[in-house]
């Protein structure tokens, strides 16, 4: 294949140097670049200069809501990182900073992703966890995700504490397919898990889900309650649900679910919001359970396993590029990539390569959400009205346009106005609309040609996972080259020119 | 293929699609955004369902519904300070033991440090921090007292409202309310206790389960019909919310009832269709009812600084007009409304502190700020 790789220095070396829009985002490889500007490119990281980096860090940290005590002890394993590095000519100091943190966070995080063992007939699991956290909804997700992996799962009722929690339990169960024991509607929860197990074997289900009251971490009866259920159906694994959205509280109440009901690992759920969800490294640290599994979405099959390099590069607010880049192997054919490619980097990118790609990017999901695991894009995106109806317009108006002129824009740019009057006629949109397509259309266009010119300066082609880190970072540096056109003048956001900042509401 | 070129190809085929559809769009002042059903199949008929509420023999009688002698409340400020006494040692220090030994820049950290495990936020705490600081040293304050007194007269000032009940209809028509906020907040409960200090004050009550999403959300609401004694609106999984919305107005408008409370499905504030769809509920309500009198964001006191971005998306997408804080009866102590407040104005107006039909109080700003700092 013809395109040749970028790396992390080439693109970085030509990007930073390119105005940044303020409104985007900070990552922390942005705020990092005033602490380091000193030592760019000249030996090791002095002292001085380390300390103003973690001061960053530790401000980015605790802004992602990793909780101020998880952030002391890790800002000082980093310095020991730190002091004394050197500083490679080859990286941007900042870049490289990032890196190690990222490396520090990783591990801190658990390094690889862990499933939890679930072997036993019927093997035990049982969720615990704050109210409001998405016990309930996991309990479903998780017997759909095991069904899948050809288990037999059962789901148990025994929160009897809010009211039509066994209901929502039943749908959740029918919804999924799987047997749900669920005897009562109140009364004593430790009975309905005890008895559970006898029913499990009875019907054949190999895997029990027991599904409890949400209670807060300082209801000591409650907590005794949980603690009761646990030692009646002694779990394979005791899993500890808690909302990435949490705060500092996060490791008081971790602490208190460790050590008062004791669990082996961790759910982390609403995912597919914008927090940075700092919390993840919170109770790592302070429980050293793992993370095991991810809730990312309201459909039952939202559920993953953590990764947690994935939850690093969030909590620095690097995006999640590797989500987005799996989504487009599932969505993407070898052959239309390679089209796609071929169009990229002709030069010669028109209008109906520009259809094939639209087409492509809407099969990945709604625009917005597929935009916003850009990194910074997410943020910048908050008051920009993405309707995914704006694409079927456009595609309107290209299905206008004769194949020719689809081939060659400049037909209707130059002298091209009844051409434009026509299209516009055709597909019931406006002239102006027609006229903003084809500018905006141009502009894409440059970033591109300057895009594909950054591409053909490296060949060194990265390889495996780490390769595949690298290049998401690339991609990330590439993101933000969309300013290449208009030389940061622009108001725009996100990087890219024509992103225009929704009118804010003022009341 | 290799990972090198889909991720550039990735990369450039969205720059592409963004630049041109977005720029396109948004100078153009495009379409008003469609109204988008969450992409879950009606579910019409399911039996589970369409049961009436209270009918299920295995549902317990609310042995919480008892009105007729309820115990002298305690007041808000007690019940602060009684739940206080389980969690301050979490907390660990108070201001005044920080600034024992004097006003010093470990002092003035440690302070930081205080208002930042209470999820007041960094920008806000370094904001507040500041001004004590300077108004300290103007005012010549050295003494561990002055500076918990400054301190308490900042955050109270950052968390004035002049009124902070909730409105009601001026004319004969039912009062609307309606709740909303993310997964998991605790918006059903909320109603239930709304609607069971309403109904003892001799209010009429109509819940609209306008949360058609979640498994069962229309049974809890329900189960705190029953025990309260409101009227309950509600129709199959998957029907489209406005719809229960306008029926429960109409209802309301029918049984000449008092107030008319629309619960909401729980909604990430990052999904755009959502947040249209929940902007479409409040203008089919509107357009009969007229503006609504309380658009609620429920809050859970856990939340750390996502609370903010949670809170600017409501306000965009439903003009929300004030804050219940929820689940402060655990160790949380919920300083997000702080930032919330100083960053969008929006003031706190009820707090939820437990899962009993009592647990809801008007917020009261002293007692909140006397609980993110003093030990009871």
């Amino acid at each position: 294949m013809a395109l040749p790789s970028v790396t992390v220095s080439v693109v970085s070396h030509h990007l930073l140097a390119i105005q940044r829009s303020p409104s985007v985002f900070d990552a922390l490889a942005q705020r990092l670049d005033d602490a380091l500007s000193r030592v760019r490119g000249r030996g090791r990281l002095d002292d001085e200069t380390v300390d103003a980096t973690l001061s960053e860090i530790r401000l980015a940290l605790l802004e992602a809501d990793v909780n101020f005590k998880v952030v002391r002890g890790f800002v000082s394993r980093l310095r020991e990182v730190l002091v004394g590095e050197e500083v490679s000519k080859a990286l941007n100091p900042s870049q490289q900073v990032v890196k190690a943190v990222h490396a520090e966070l990783v591990r801190a995080l658990g390094g690889e992703s862990v499933t939890p063992d679930l072997s036993g007939n019927p093997a035990v699991i049982m969720l615990a966890g704050l109210q409001g956290s998405g016990k309930t909804t996991a309990a479903g997700k998780l017997a759909k995700q095991l069904k899948k992996k050809g288990r037999t799962p059962m789901l148990v009722a025994c929160d009897l504490q809010r009211p039509a929690a066994v209901q929502q339990l039943r749908i959740n169960a029918e919804k999924v397919g799987v047997h749900v024991y669920a005897p009562v509607e109140s009364g004593d929860p430790v009975a309905v898990a005890r008895d559970s197990l006898a029913k499990a074997r009875d019907t054949g289900c190999d895997v029990v889900i027991v599904d409890t009251a949400g209670r807060l971490h300082i209801d000591t009866e409650l907590m005794g309650q949980a603690r009761d259920i646990r030692a009646a159906v002694d779990p394979t694994a005791t899993l500890f649900v808690i909302d990435a959205m949490i705060g500092q509280e996060a490791v008081n109440v971790s602490k208190a679910f460790l050590d008062d009901v004791g669990f082996d690992g961790v759910i982390l759920t609403k995912l597919d919001g914008d927090a940075r969800g700092g919390a993840a490294l919170s109770v790592r640290e302070v429980t050293d359970r793992p993370i095991v599994y991810a809730s990312v979405g309201e459909k039952m099959e939202d559920f993953e396993a953590f990764h947690p390099d994935r939850m690093a590069d969030r909590i620095l607010g690097m995006g999640d590029m590797m989500t987005l880049i799996e989504k487009a192997e599932d969505t993407f054919t070898e052959q239309e990539t390679k089209d796609a490619e071929q169009a990229l980097l002709s030069g010669d990118f028109t209008l109906e390569d520009f259809l094939k790609q639209m087409q492509m990017v809407k099969r990945m999901g709604p625009l917005k959400g597929v935009l916003g695991m850009l990194p910074g894009m997410g943020q910048a995106l908050k008051d920009v009205d993405v309707d995914d109806k704006q694409l079927a317009h456009v595609e309107a108006i290209i299905y206008s346009m004769t194949l020719e002129e689809r081939r060659d824009p400049r037909l209707l740019t130059k002298g091209g106005a009844r051409r434009r009057r026509r299209i516009a006629a055709g597909s019931g949109r406006s002239v102006q609309e027609v006229n903003r397509l084809l500018k905006q259309f141009d502009q894409a266009k440059s970033v591109m040609k300057s895009v594909s010119k950054m591409a053909g300066m490296d060949s060194m082609n990265p390889q495996g996972r780490k390769g595949k880190r690298a290049q998401a970072k690339a991609a990330q540096q590439l993101m933000r080259s969309g300013q290449v056109p208009g030389q940061g003048g622009q108001g725009g956001l996100g990087g890219f020119p024509g992103l225009q900042q929704a009118p804010k509401r003022k009341k | 293929m290799e990972l090198t070129e889909t991720l550039l190809l990735i990369g450039s085929v969205l720059a592409v699609v963004a630049v041109v559809v977005v720029g396109l769009f948004r100078r153009g002042g495009g379409q008003p955004p469609a109204d988008h059903d969450r992409d879950v199949a009606p579910r019409g008929g399911t039996d589970t369902l369409t049961r009436e509420p209270g009918t299920d023999t295995a549902t317990a009688p609310p042995e919480t519904a008892a009105p007729e002698a309820p115990p002298e409340p305690l007041t808000l400020r007690d019940r602060f300070r009684e739940r206080l006494v389980r969690t301050r040692n979490v907390l660990g220090v108070s201001v005044a033991e920080l600034f024992g030994g004097g006003v010093s820049d470990d002092a003035w950290e440690g302070l930081e440090e205080l208002l930042i495990s209470a999820d007041v936020g960094v920008a806000a705490t370094m904001q507040i921090v500041e001004d004590v600081r300077r108004r300290a040293r103007d005012e010549g304050v050295t003494e561990a007292d002055g500076v918990v007194a400054l301190l308490k007269d900042e955050l109270r000032s950052a968390l004035e409202v002049p009124d902070r009940s909730l409105a009601r209809a001026t004319d004969d028509e039912p009062t609307v309310w309606m709740l909303t906020g993310v997964n998991g907040t605790g918006k059903t409960t909320t109603i239930g206790k709304l609607a069971a200090i309403e109904e003892r004050e001799g209010r009429s009550v109509v819940l609209a389960a306008a949360d058609t999403f979640r498994a069962a959300a229309a049974d809890q609401l329900g189960l705190w019909a029953d025990r309260t004694g409101a009227r309950l609106v509600r129709k199959d999984e998957g029907a489209d919310p406005a719809s229960v919305a306008f029926d429960g107005w109409m209802a309301a408008i029918a049984t000449d009832a008092d107030l008319l409370v629309v619960d909401t499905a729980g909604r990430l504030h990052n999904r755009r269709e959502l947040m249209d769809e929940l902007g479409k509920v409040k203008r089919v309500v509107e357009k009969k009812s007229g503006p609504m009198d309380e658009v609620l964001l429920v809050l859970d006191a856990t939340t750390g600084q996502n609370g903010l971005a949670q809170a600017g998306a409501f306000v965009d997408a439903v003009d929300v007009t004030g804050i219940v804080l929820t689940k402060l009866d655990g160790s949380s102590k919920g300083g997000i409304v702080v930032a919330v407040q100083r960053e969008l104005g929006l003031p706190v107006k009820l707090v939820g502190l437990g899962e009993g039909i009592d647990d809801l109080a008007p917020f009261d700003p002293d007692a909140f700020v006397d609980s993110l700092f003093e030990p009871a």
